[in-house]
């Protein structure tokens, strides 16, 4: 294969926001986890709250350092790697991401100092605040950028002038067709990565003889916040789909693997999609399925991508991303239900349980990256729909210096992805070995627990 | 399109935020300086300094960084087309400042949370990363002042700034220590004040030399009329406020810590002034010589809109930045998440 300075980029550019979308999707809802366990600390002044607060702020600050930093690196790269980009659609997405440093990044990064170190120095409601805000300003963070994000897939509230998109009307600008469902499928999305991050490493705790009653209550509280944000998904996801169905139906014809307009089209489970025989290998399918639940009826047509010549985006990376995408979610509501389920009837999760939970404690980035891929390459060969092909937004810098570039950033990228979960369970090890008076009140409460427990 | 025939808020909107961009940039320096400094500065023999370094600006450091994320969002804001030009010549160096400051940034957190062993190894890591990303920056302003010129004498002129910046860098670093520690680690932070103002000063005389010698413009701006007399003014208080930090320095420590704050105040200044000089050198260009501000400007309607949100949100952000520094006002203590 021929590397172009374009497919360098596209790379490059493509491992940026996989490694930078790996530490927001857990800091945006990690951190209202964060001030609910505070409110509770406040409410009951049970210090077991708090100890769950201390651990995971310290996780909080590390992945959000995580973040700011791959934020930082994003941010410059609209600019040195596609310029064409800035050039046609920079009056309108300019302003957005300038609202975003202006209200969510300051609000952040100054109340994350209070919010770490600042305990003994501000009254305890300041410290409260101080939480809020932070998680205030990392979903006002979340805003912004999903609005420029759904806007590229579906703009609205412009005109071109000269080739130049020019701003019309900045409320159909950001609240443009797509980006209520976008927003609200990516904060539960991080709701549930966070959750099973806060359920796999707890578990990770306790399988290794943690006694205390931290990691026993941030478990069965996230396993509660997971029963319910996974079904939730789902239903978010629907609604998601059949908006994109409206406005993206190339996108979804790739993602269903439809090759030719059909009414009643089957609901594929597994296939090889092949283009060049514009169809399906090994298909296994459920008749009429596609319809049903894209369509909301057996017989509703679906458009297939004969409707869109060669303008449509890849086949086989929007159909298999989308099948992780849902594989994913479907064993994440089974885990979650089931472990409802066992915290209702026995009060304890079993041994096995928590190797799954531990096993999963990573499924949220899964599922979020899958779900990711689907949306972005599912908008190609656009960089921004009908305005932008993102051939035309390339640099023209030499394709060595990318080359360089990408080099630096994919060894950093590694190692630092290698560093951040190694150390997670560093953080969970030097909190499992701490001591501490709690340790013979959670002994009575076990004996106190096993005389009342029904095993 | 020239800047004469332009009226009204076609005019106006491009000075507003080129203004604010300065405010922006020259907070980045002051703020995120400070830090990177005292990063840079990071001893190899002590270990409890190394703590007390980094726990001195690690209340700030991050909301410090924005201001840089807010200057080059508003060079894409409201100039896309000089940013986009100003990006493209600075690719592998920004590139380098990234890795730069994602390496301390990281470090930063790790540094704390990996095992004991490993912490020397992440302290390393900070320093090597404050010492590229301050080496970047250098070279990027080096390189814009020279208009992005491909010569010989341009890089050699872009590697001196690089070395100024970090002289400076460092010497505001260090003046940030002398004000929030105390001890062995204060009078330390003191002699290094010292020699890096020194460095500082060459720097700063060494590219105010250069620089009107290598542009006609510049020269003529700064020597072609009456206005020298005032611009005058800028050097002579430059070499007051060093005179004033060595002086302060030479004789500490001073009784009941006196004066702490002097050399970080008078350094924010020096670099005022530098910026003042810069701006007036440059101004109405946004990429010296090639593209004025309002050539590179943004559509009215984008400018007007997000002005809105500046008038509101900054001076917000300036109270509760504020507001943070006297929470954490005093010498530092030992960082501990509680």
């Amino acid at each position: 294969m021929l590397m172009d300075t374009l497919v360098l980029s596209r790379i490059q550019f493509a491992a940026n926001i996989s490694f930078h979308i790996l530490f927001p999707t857990i800091t945006i809802a990690l951190c209202w986890f964060l001030l609910f366990f505070k409110v509770q600390y406040n409410r009951t002044n049970d210090e077991v709250w708090m100890r769950i607060y201390r651990f995971w702020v310290k996780i909080f600050a590390l992945t959000f350092a995580l973040g700011v930093v791959s934020g930082i690196t994003m941010s410059f790269q609209f600019g040195t790697n596609w310029p064409g980009y800035m050039k046609t659609v920079g009056n309108i997405a300019g302003p957005l991401l300038g609202y975003e440093v202006l209200t969510a990044f300051f609000l952040e990064a100054t109340f994350l100092g209070i919010m770490l170190f600042g305990i003994n120095r501000v009254s305890n409601r300041i410290h409260t605040l101080a939480t809020f805000l932070v998680a205030f300003g990392t979903s006002m963070s979340a805003f912004w950028i999903i609005a420029l994000n759904s806007w590229m897939q579906t703009p609205t509230g412009y005109e071109m002038r000269d080739g130049v998109a020019h701003p019309v009307d900045w409320l159909a600008i950001i609240f443009n067709p797509s980006m209520p469902y976008r927003l609200a499928h990516m904060l539960t999305a991080s709701g549930i990565t966070a959750g099973f991050l806060i359920a796999g490493i707890s578990a990770y705790r306790i399988l290794n003889d943690d006694h205390k009653p931290a990691p026993r209550r941030a478990l069965k509280a996230s396993v509660f916040a997971l029963a319910f944000l996974v079904p939730l998904q789902a239903l978010l996801g629907d609604m998601h789909g059949l908006n994109t169905l409206h406005h993206q139906p190339a996108k979804i014809a790739a993602m269903e693997s439809v090759w030719h307009t059909e009414k009643g089209a089957p609901l594929i489970l597994f296939a090889i999609p092949d283009e060049k025989t514009k169809s399906n290998l090994y298909s296994i399918e459920i008749p009429r399925g596609a319809s049903l639940i894209l369509g909301h009826d057996m017989d509703a047509e679906i458009k297939g991508l004969n409707e869109f010549k060669d303008a449509h985006p890849p086949v086989k990376p929007l159909f298999y991303g989308f099948r992780i995408m849902v594989g994913m979610g479907l064993l994440m509501l089974l885990v979650a239900w089931a472990a409802a389920w066992q915290y209702w009837h026995q009060k304890e999760l079993s041994l096995f349980m928590l190797k799954v939970f531990l096993a999963m404690t990573f499924s949220g980035w899964i599922a979020t990256l899958a779900g990711w891929y689907v949306t972005e390459i599912g908008r190609q060969p656009y960089l921004v729909t009908g305005i932008l092909k993102t051939a035309d937004a390339v640099t023209q810098l030499p394709a060595h210096n990318v080359g360089t570039s990408l080099t630096l950033y994919l060894l950093l990228y590694a190692f630092l992805l290698i560093a951040y979960i190694r150390t997670l369970f560093v953080i969970a090890r030097k909190a499992i070995l701490v001591d501490r008076p709690e340790e013979i009140k959670s002994l009575q409460e076990k004996i106190h627990d096993a005389e009342d427990a029904p095993l | 399109m020239t800047s004469t025939m332009l009226t009204g808020e076609a005019y106006w909107l491009p000075v507003i935020f080129i203004g604010l961009m300065g405010l922006a940039f020259f907070l980045y320096a002051i703020l995120d300086g400070y830090d990177l400094g005292v990063g840079i500065l990071l001893p190899a023999d002590s270990d409890p300094q190394r703590d007390m370094m980094i726990a001195s600006i690690g209340p700030f450091w991050d909301a410090n960084e924005t201001w840089l994320v807010l200057g080059a969002g508003i060079l894409l804001i409201a100039f896309p087309q000089a940013h986009s030009l100003v990006l493209y010549n600075l690719y592998l160096p920004i590139a380098a400042m990234l890795i730069g400051l994602i390496l301390r940034g990281v470090s930063f957190d790790f540094r704390a949370k990996a095992p004991e062993d490993h912490k020397a190894v992440w302290d390393h890591t900070f320093k090597a990363g404050s010492i590229i990303a301050t080496l970047a920056q250098g070279y990027m302003l080096g390189s814009y002042v020279m208009g992005f010129e491909q010569s010989l004498p341009a890089y050699l002129f872009s590697a001196l700034s690089a070395v100024c910046v970090t002289a400076g860098y460092s010497f505001i670093g260090a003046a940030w220590l002398v004000f929030k520690t105390e001890g062995e680690l204060q009078l330390r932070a003191a002699r290094w004040a010292r020699k890096c103002g020194w460095l500082t000063a060459l720097g700063i005389a060494a590219v105010s030399i250069v620089n009107p010698l290598i542009s006609h413009a510049i020269f003529d701006k700064w020597f072609g009329s009456a206005m020298v007399i005032l611009l005058l003014f800028i050097p002579v208080f430059c070499a007051v406020l060093f005179f004033i930090v060595d002086r302060y320095l030479a004789h500490f420590p001073h009784d009941k810590d006196f004066g702490s704050w002097i050399p970080i105040v008078c350094i924010a200044m020096i670099f005022l002034l530098c910026f003042i000089g810069l701006a007036y050198s440059f101004f109405p260009y946004v990429v010296p010589n090639t593209m004025d501000i309002w050539q590179s400007a943004s559509a009215p309607e984008s400018l007007r809109f997000i002005l809105y949100g500046v008038a509101i949100v900054l001076p917000t952000i300036i109270a509760y930045t504020i507001y943070s520094y006297s929470v954490f006002s005093g010498k530092a203590t030992q960082l501990r998440y509680y």
